[in-house]
């Protein structure tokens, strides 16, 4: 029936047989799994994959060819779910949107869990401290009367104004890329910020003021030293940093 | 699953991460919301005092190491001389005031980003507080009490 996949079926393996896309590449990954030691460490794999693919890919291959030990989290494996945010090669991003090829395959590519939050096992963290911060900021429409019968009207320009916060996937990649949030935990985070923003500037929204009020805090905004780390870190190209300070400038334009 | 079973007391080198209660559990340690704009006050401070310090102490620099043969001249008659006029001790009074402010507020909000310890913040910022005081007190007596003919 599908006589065109069983044709190229036929003719892939002439062709890959004169160049083979595979290469070797070295994974060292931070192992911790506190039933056996106490202690993290690193383990290196050595694989054979194609540079096109992506970290995630080589992760599965670990995890269901070499050591079945191997724990992370992946849900849609497309960089929607924010499942998979790991520090690959010191930088925080998403596996399933890091390809091999873009980070340099010669060297051992290390892997690691994301910084900040509790490691329970390999790569998978406690994403409590991190949610708390997100409930904190009653990232939810808040409004007051009556509800109209249809839906709530807004116009395009008003929806622009937030419109880059809405891409937040929450994969926690800006807030343990934070070098406030590494120290104590108790600062709010770039993540939390950025959804407290997302309906701080919406038209829709009326409790703006409540939400400043909670950011207007000790371990609010004002903790945040502009260093952009969020910004660098996020999967998605929020301007993480622009947004908190937008917050700052709403507090400040809103006291005086 | 339980954290607190497998998870290390203390942060170390291979667990970075402190351990926190879940979910940043308000407990009895935890400092009440201050519902105070503080920390709003003390961001802007940190903005307007730098760039009143900018033209203060590059002025200062100037007048003392630069202009009118540099740093030989600095003797007990210029530093006399100068306090006389009240637009120098005026200049110098702010200056002291907003530089000591604008250093303490850093050095408040360092210490508050890397002490890890509550213990530990709590005296690094008395010995702030107190070297701070200490300074801003000594100079404002000086500057007002100084006796030319001493």
């Amino acid at each position: 029936m599908s006589t065109p996949t069983l044709e190229k079926k036929s003719d892939g393996p002439a062709r890959s047989e004169d160049a083979t896309p595979y290469i070797t590449v070295t994974f060292r990954l931070r192992r911790f799994n506190p039933e056996e030691l106490e202690e993290a460490y690193w383990e290196d794999f050595t694989i054979e994959i194609d540079p096109k693919e992506r970290v995630l890919d080589a992760l599965h291959k670990i995890k269901w060819e070499e050591d079945g030990t191997l724990t992370f989290r992946r849900s849609c494996a497309h960089g929607i779910c924010g499942s998979d945010a790991m520090r690959i090669n010191g930088r925080n991003r998403l596996a399933c949107k890091t390809l091999i090829k873009d980070i340099n395959p010669e060297k051992p590519i290390t892997v690691e869990a994301i910084k900040g939050l509790t490691v329970l096992k390999d790569l998978v963290v406690d994403m409590e401290p991190f949610f708390q911060a997100y409930r904190d900021v009653m990232p939810f429409l808040v409004t007051n009367g009556n509800e109209p019968t249809r839906e709530r009207f807004q116009s395009a320009e008003d929806r622009e104004r937030f419109d880059d916060t809405t891409k937040c996937i929450l994969c926690a990649a800006c807030t343990s890329s934070c070098p406030v949030f590494w120290n104590d935990g108790q600062y709010f985070g770039p993540a939390a910020i950025v959804n407290a923003h997302r309906f701080i500037f919406d038209s829709r929204d009326e409790a703006g003021e409540q939400r400043l009020e909670i950011l207007n805090d000790r371990d609010g905004v004002w903790r945040c030293r502009t260093t952009f780390n969020c910004t660098d870190a996020c999967p998605r190209g929020i301007e993480v940093t622009k947004a908190i300070q937008e917050v700052k400038r709403a507090l400040i334009t809103r006291r005086f | 699953m339980s954290v607190d079973s497998t998870a290390p007391t203390e942060p170390s080198v291979d667990n970075p991460a402190p351990l926190i209660e879940p979910p940043r559990a308000r407990t009895a340690k935890t400092p009440k919301a201050t519902r105070t704009n503080f920390e709003l006050y003390g961001w802007l401070f940190m903005r307007l005092s730098g760039i009143v310090l900018v033209v203060l102490v590059i002025g200062h620099l100037l007048i003392q190491l630069v202009l009118d043969g540099g740093v030989t001249k600095v003797s007990f008659a210029f530093v006399a001389g100068r306090w006389a006029s009240p637009f120098w001790m005026t200049w110098d009074l702010v200056m002291l005031w907003l530089a000591m402010l604008h250093g303490a507020n850093g050095l408040r909000t360092i210490i508050n980003d890397y002490a890890e310890r509550a213990n530990t913040r709590f005296w690094l910022k008395m010995l702030l507080y107190t070297a701070t005081v200490f300074t801003v007190l000594l100079g404002t007596l000086v500057i007002f009490t100084f006796d030319p003919n001493i």
